[in-house]
């Protein structure tokens, strides 16, 4: 394969770079004030690489036309929807991120600094690298740069310790994750005599020897706390809390998709011959998922907390659809992860726009009593939020479930289906107090100030997605997901 | 009517005024929400005297392949025309019930029961498996608000109670779905009712359904959420709890349970029974001692929808039929007695029982009304309730004559409660000042009494008009049924017949010799 030809295959890339390093430049010289113009600047990068995206996204790519650069990297169709939904989620961070860091609630500062959408592109960047790996060596290169650029977003308002305190958090922990995984892959390479995720596979066939099993658990561990999956979950709730707003609605959204998608290409594409060694280690980590995150959200009174335990409960159902371990399985996780981006976008969105007078924001359930009274649009797209994550019909979130919880019974795995499903209703406790909160109890008499129109359009979006209109979304979604999946699962 | 898709307007038709009412005044809000339900009432008789009885088992059929795994498949048999029927009847009166009751957020309440009343014609309408079951699992929400946002003091742990309860009794139920769906390729309820699941399955999935289904009845021990539900529901809220969402459970069992697992529905019948026995003497004693009006009717609930179970399970076409009767008559007579009791708790804001008395007095057409509403719910011939009973317990007789006897315990029992009730409501002597004050029925609360006591009035004297058309729905059930029967213990099969009439006199010997 020649060069021209793997360029061409990673051209969104190249345009992220580009547009990275020369809005880099901009905001070296041009200081804080240009952050705005970088930052639609930047949104229309990722839009730009996003319709690149496009071709092969409807006609759905796979076999060896997409390797570039001698199998390192793997434009296939399931590494195309990733990547259009991180592109999405990242142009939704950018979007959002203008009002808040201009207001008080971003502290004494008030200026948006213009290495925050820089950052996110060279995040968005990571990313796609992540998702598109097909060597343990560009995984890691990608999973570092998009690491790395996350360390500074969440600490990228510095006169506020708590930002600071989730960076610092952010950066100890995910540098552990990122050795468990290197120590895992060495211990890949050394037993199967590869790097290439072809070349491990090759080695992992037949009986697998303790050394090897070790290497898969450790590089599981690693990637499990990316995607934050219990027992490896402990960094979020913090991280979530401190990192301003805009920032955590980047995290729970983008890199979760990143981190999802790698964690399925590695599972099938590594260590699809072994599907016995995880199998149950990701059962394990869904349903520990699904239960830690119902119950540790229970008592919480911080709203950015709670939904960062609302997350952990979602990436257990994701897991769920990577437990079932087949195309079908991979292509629900697929729609669900559609589906939640969508769901805690808005979710993230319509926090943001509850604010005081002065722009500081709500953050407790206390703040928000009685909100179906002050601000009734946003307590009915909050309302609708709620219960799509709690998976209630005829909201999206529940089609969401409805196509992961298929595809575990289908495949069988019915009493582990059974047992998901009833601890998905301790999950809905949390999510109707929300409901409650704002719908039952008498407001609490804050003034609400004005949000941005940005937030506004945003919100709206998010919101028709979600409602019952998003249904007419899922042919084309449920298309697109089969072929994602269907690259995935692709024997040449 | 030939083509015009009936069922779908007639969801269509309270969707619109919800989305109307959402926006609208509150004084508009009213007049819209009455206006669409009136005009889905129509809509219904409309549907009522097209209904063929004796034509095809499934009318009014419409189907429109949605996407991936949903599809749009209506049609209606005799048992959802009538359960409609009650749906559809029973909703203007509960807008006429809240129309001076209800002050805040008038808009919002009327479209939560606007679309309430889409999602339950949806429920019974549905003939796609995962279509009845958004319909079935969407109702959740208007609820959830209607109790939590205009429920009584203690609403909070009441909506929490009503949402988690029911959530989970139906997540397990869509997991079986899932199974079912796998197992026989479709998720057509038509075929589903004539598929052969195997016999070690049905057991799971018996219990799977049994989950959501027993809750959503509710069958004790599972009925605890049922009382505060009730009790904290604003008055148009408790009912069409106990008018209408009761009954899915009842439809869920004459509609699934039976039909697709008639070995495990055998199998299983003694745990229905058994729990249907503890809970028509139990609850009926947890009645008697109740101080609240409400928390009285509803526990009273609880005991007739034991009634509507045991005969469900009766395995024979007297137990089926009865146990449908028993479900409309339960429908029209709780929902009018939580309107009864609505009436006086809109005069004087209390439930206490004991802050009445001598309503016969200053309140003589109430009394009137609340006294047939109160004989029908016991059981008294000439009303609804008596049909469905003595079908019910005729049926569940045949079966086993155990439950038939402590069941019929729960008629005694009714009527002590239910005249205790009424006694210290309604006679007596006029003991708290403001009661006595209180004015008699307006011509809004005549216009929600006096249909349903016409209706319940009908049913008890001319029931066939309401099983004419479930007849042959429950013929075709009782068939599918009828191998997996248990035996009852009654012994009713007739034995040979005598030479001769029973009276007749032996010949005796002198006569013949006396021929001689």
């Amino acid at each position: 394969m020649d060069f021209a030809a793997s360029f061409a295959l990673i051209a969104p890339e190249l345009l992220l770079t580009g547009a990275g390093l020369v809005l880099l430049l901009v905001a070296a010289w041009g200081g804080d004030k240009s952050a705005r113009p970088i930052a639609i600047a930047a949104a229309a990068v990722l839009f730009g690489a996003g319709i690149m995206l496009v071709p092969g996204l409807h006609f759905g790519v796979d076999g060896p036309a997409t390797l570039a650069f001698g199998g390192l990297i793997k434009v296939d169709s399931f590494a195309l929807f990733a990547k259009a939904l991180i592109y999405l989620a990242a142009i939704g961070a950018l979007m959002i991120a203008h009002a808040f860091f201009t207001s008080a609630a971003a502290g004494t500062e008030r200026v948006m600094r213009a290495e925050y959408p820089v950052l996110i592109l060279f995040a968005a960047l990571g990313m796609s690298i992540m998702v598109s790996a097909n060597d343990f060596m560009t995984l890691y290169l990608g999973l570092e740069l998009n690491s790395l650029s996350a360390y500074v977003l969440a600490a990228i308002l510095r006169r506020d310790t708590r930002s600071g305190e989730a960076g610092l958090k952010y950066f100890v922990l995910g540098a552990l994750a990122s050795g468990i995984l290197l120590y895992g892959m060495s211990l890949l390479y050394g037993f199967t005599g590869g790097t290439g995720f072809a070349a491990v596979r090759a080695g992992l066939t037949g009986e697998m020897g303790t050394g090897a099993l070790f290497g898969v658990i450790f590089v599981l561990s690693g990637l499990a706390f990316k995607i934050s999956a219990v027992p490896f979950h402990m960094w979020t709730p913090d991280v979530y809390e401190g990192a301003p707003t805009p920032v955590t609605a980047f995290f729970a959204t983008a890199p979760k998709v990143a981190a999802v998608a790698l964690t399925a290409r590695v599972v099938f594409e590594v260590f699809g011959a072994q599907v016995d060694a995880w199998q149950q280690i990701v059962m394990f980590m869904a349903l520990a998922s699904i239960i830690f995150g119902a119950l540790g959200a229970i008592g919480q009174e911080n709203l950015k907390r709670l939904l960062a335990y609302s997350s952990i409960n979602n990436v257990g159902f994701i897991l769920l659809g990577l437990a079932v371990a087949n195309q079908d399985g991979a292509s629900a996780m697929l729609v669900y992860l559609f589906i939640y981006v969508a769901m805690s976008l808005g979710s993230f969105v319509a926090l943001l726009m509850l604010r005081d007078e002065d722009g500081a924001l709500f953050e407790t359930f206390a703040d928000i009593r009685g909100l179906s009274v002050t601000r009734p649009l946003i307590a009915w797209a909050l309302l609708v939020f709620m219960f799509s994550l709690a998976g209630i019909p005829p909201l999206l979130g529940f089609y969401a479930k409805f196509v992961i919880f298929q595809a575990t019974v289908e495949a069988g795995l019915v009493a582990f289906g059974a047992i998901a499903i009833a601890a998905s209703v301790i999950g809905a406790f949390y999510y109707i107090k929300f409901v409650k909160v704002m719908f039952f109890d008498e407001p609490a008499g804050v003034v609400t100030g004005k949000s941005g129109a940005a937030h506004w359009v945003l919100l709206a979006l998010t919101a028709a997605i979600v409602s019952p209109l998003g249904y007419l979304l899922t042919p084309s979604l449920t298309d697109l997901a089969d072929k994602a999946a269907a690259s995935l699962f692709f024997v040449p | 009517m030939e083509g015009l898709p009936i069922l779908s307007l007639m969801m269509l038709v309270p969707l619109a005024g919800a989305l109307a009412c959402l926006f609208a005044g509150a004084n508009a809000a009213r007049w819209i929400a009455l206006g669409a339900t009136l005009v889905t009432f129509v809509l219904g008789v409309v549907l009522w005297s097209n209904y063929q009885i004796g034509g095809p088992q499934w009318q009014f059929t419409e189907r429109a392949e949605l996407f991936a795994g949903f599809s749009w498949a209506l049609g209606i048999d005799g048992i959802a025309l009538m359960l409609i029927m009650l749906s559809v009847f029973l909703m203007p009166v509960c807008i006429l019930a809240s129309w001076d009751s209800v002050k805040k957020r008038v808009g919002e309440y009327l479209a939560a029961f606007l679309v309430m009343e889409t999602l339950m014609i949806g429920t019974f309408a549905a003939q796609d498996l995962f279509l009845f079951y958004v319909f079935f699992e969407a109702g959740l929400i208007p609820m959830y608000l209607i109790i939590g946002v205009w429920g009584g003091d203690n609403r909070i742990y009441a909506s929490y109670k009503f949402f988690l309860y029911t959530l989970f009794g139906s997540v397990l139920m869509l997991i079986a779905m899932f199974w079912m769906v796998a197992e026989a390729g479709t998720s057509d309820i038509p075929t589903l009712m004539q598929y052969g699941f195997p016999p070690a399955a049905q057991t799971w999935l018996w219990l799977a359904f049994f989950a959501s289904f027993a809750v959503k009845v509710p069958m004790w021990p599972f009925h605890t959420w049922l009382p505060d539900a009730h009790v904290q529901a604003p008055t148009a809220g408790s009912v069409i709890l106990a008018g209408v969402l009761l009954k899915l459970g009842g439809y869920g069992f004459i509609r699934f349970s039976l039909p697709m697992f008639p070995e495990a529905s055998a199998q299983f019948a003694w745990l229905v029974f058994t729990l249907s026995m503890i809970a028509v003497v139990y609850t009926s004693l947890v009645a008697l001692v109740q101080s609240d009006m409400k928390k009285l009717i509803a526990y009273s609930s609880v005991a007739h929808m034991a009634i509507v179970t045991v005969g469900l399970f009766a395995f024979n076409v007297q137990g089926l039929e009865g146990a449908m009767i028993v479900m409309l008559s339960h429908g029209l007579v709780s929902a009018a007695l939580f309107l009864c009791v609505g009436v006086i708790y809109d005069r004087l804001h209390t439930r206490e029982i004991a802050r009445y008395g001598g309503l016969a007095i200053n309140m003589p057409y109430y009394a009137l009304f609340f006294l047939l509403f109160t004989m029908a719910s016991i059981g008294l011939p000439g009303t609804s309730g008596f049909v469905g009973e003595f079908l019910s317990l005729a049926g569940i007789y045949q079966t086993s004559s155990l439950v038939a006897l402590v069941c019929t315990t729960g008629i005694i029992l009714g009527a002590a409660y239910m005249l205790y009730l009424y006694r210290r409501v309604a006679f007596g002597g006029q003991v708290n000042e403001d009661a006595a004050a209180m004015r008699d029925i307006s011509v809004r609360e005549w216009a929600m009494m006096a249909p349903i006591a016409a209706s319940v009035l009908w049913m008890g004297v001319y029931p066939e008009s309401f099983l004419a058309p479930m007849r042959a729905d429950i013929a075709v059930l009782d068939a599918r049924l009828a191998a997996a029967a248990p035996a009852g213990d009654a012994a009713l099969a007739a034995g040979a017949p005598r030479a001769e009439a029973a009276n007749a006199l032996p010949e005796h010997a002198s006569a013949k010799e006396g021929a001689h």
